[in-house]
């Protein structure tokens, strides 16, 4: 008893550096969700409409990306950039290194969510005069997008998982905090337990949330 | 007195060396019933596709009321139209698949609107306004806020026969229709197609259902691998079959 009133004094004390590498956490994961997503959309169009050369080009970027541990994207971002004059803060090449990481993820999503739909869905909607553009935006997108929500949703819970990586080229996010906190009270166990609940708490309202959407968007049957 | 709504000249189709349509040859008066038969692989189902675009051909002309479709001829060239072009020509015909097709995320009324808002400009509420018009037609004016997935297949089929009409096409073209269809829904299906036959309807219909051919038709075309072998009016047709494969295949179909 005596320990938990103890752990909570310490919380107590950290709490600010808590906060803020919480929001530093947020902040990576939401800035890598957005800016991945909408690159892999045009990720995952490319690999259905593009031509050859295009797709060619584009499927070799994601099999590399996909094919790379995360942990080695963020420190080439990092320390590779560099090099070549690119002089990016800790934050914002690690935020590019996992919104890329994310973009190869979220094409693949998008390309599956696409090709998924029947023939028959483009030829109908061509039998009645819908342009390409039309037929994508009124048919095809709004299916593939109910069909690849679960997808992105559990990539987007990646993601957050992903930022702690963020820690190695000293961008102060939650898991570097808990680090702090526990070099100073040396209680690990406790505060790693807090962290690991933390990441919890933000990855079960991500997936509510996602369920919550697609519960919304489902289309009677 | 009637004139000519479609012309098919010498219409070629290959996938790559496989020729499917050797030279297909076929005019159409307006307010004609034409049925098409034949057994599988005779190319039917794909001259159907090729007079709205959703099959490239390689050879002939294919003539809406005299406006020429899918390419540009100058002298011995030919260019694909541009697809803004084809959009709009395939607006001239309507065409029923079948797997109905229907857009999943949509209710039946919804389906039915979205060409008359999108492709016709029209305003929201005229496009709901004869978008009911069109279901209760088909017998479905009760189901207009319900989803595909709500429907049976033939009330699938009836929705995206509306869909399909509420264009005002110049041409409607069938394909196979009921052939994905259990076989007590049948009937509710051919059912809306003979009324919009009654209708004057100019319809191009390939289909299985030999005795509604002969029924519904002013006039059949028997297809046999790749080109038309025998057509004429119906009536004369199935009872005295000219050419020994129209016997042949009469026999083995479910007319008698």
């Amino acid at each position: 008893m005596m320990d938990f009133s103890a752990f909570l004094d310490q919380i107590w004390i950290a709490r600010f550096a808590i906060l803020k590498g919480l929001g530093i956490t947020i902040s990576i994961s939401a800035l890598s969700i957005v800016v991945g997503s909408l690159l892999g959309v045009l990720v995952g169009l490319s690999l259905v409409y593009g031509n050859r050369a295009l797709r060619f080009v584009v499927r070799v970027y994601t099999d590399f990306i996909r094919g790379t541990p995360v942990l080695v994207l963020v420190l080439a971002s990092y320390y590779v950039l560099s090099t070549i004059g690119i002089e990016l803060g800790p934050f914002q090449a690690g935020v590019l290194a996992l919104a890329i990481f994310c973009s190869s993820h979220v094409g693949e999503i998008v390309r599956g969510g696409l090709q998924a739909i029947p023939q028959g869905q483009t030829e109908a909607a061509k039998a009645i005069g819908l342009t390409f553009r039309q037929t994508f935006a009124y048919v095809l997108w709004p299916q593939a997008l109910r069909q690849f929500l679960p997808a992105w949703v559990n990539t987007a819970a990646e993601m957050v998982k992903a930022s702690t990586l963020l820690s190695v080229i000293g961008v102060a996010e939650l898991l570097l905090r808990t680090q702090e906190i526990i070099s100073r009270n040396f209680m690990s166990l406790q505060f790693y337990f807090f962290a690991g609940f933390l990441y919890f708490v933000i990855n079960y309202s991500i997936e509510r949330f996602g369920k919550y959407v697609e519960r919304k968007t489902a289309v009677p049957a | 007195m009637s004139k000519v709504l479609l012309e098919i000249q010498g219409l070629r189709k290959q996938y790559g060396i496989v020729e499917v349509l050797k030279g297909v040859d076929c005019t159409m008066q307006e307010g004609e019933v034409i049925s098409i038969i034949g057994s599988s692989g005779s190319g039917k189902t794909t001259m159907l596709r090729c007079i709205n675009m959703l099959e490239e051909f390689q050879g002939g002309h294919i003539r809406l009321e005299g406006e020429e479709i899918g390419y540009e001829h100058s002298g011995s060239s030919r260019r694909r139209k541009s697809e803004k072009d084809i959009a709009r020509q395939r607006a001239l015909t309507g065409m029923a698949f079948q797997q109905f097709n229907l857009f999943p995320h949509m209710t039946a009324a919804q389906n039915v609107m979205l060409g008359l808002v999108k492709v016709k400009k029209m305003a929201r509420d005229a496009a709901r306004t004869v978008a009911e018009k069109w279901l209760d037609r088909v017998g479905l004016a009760s189901r207009a806020d319900h989803y595909p997935g709500q429907l049976s297949g033939g009330q699938q089929q009836r929705v995206a026969i509306a869909r399909a009409i509420a264009m005002s096409p110049r041409l409607m073209l069938f394909d196979e229709v009921t052939s994905a269809l259990d076989p007590e829904l049948v009937g509710e299906v051919l059912q809306v197609i003979k009324g919009l036959a009654a209708d004057g309807m100019s319809m191009l219909l390939v289909t299985h259902e030999m005795r509604f051919a002969y029924e519904v038709s002013s006039r059949v075309i028997f297809m046999n691998q790749g080109v038309i072998c025998e057509e004429g009016d119906p009536k004369e047709m199935f009872v005295a079959p000219k050419t020994e494969r129209l016997a042949e295949f009469l026999k083995t179909s479910s007319f008698n």
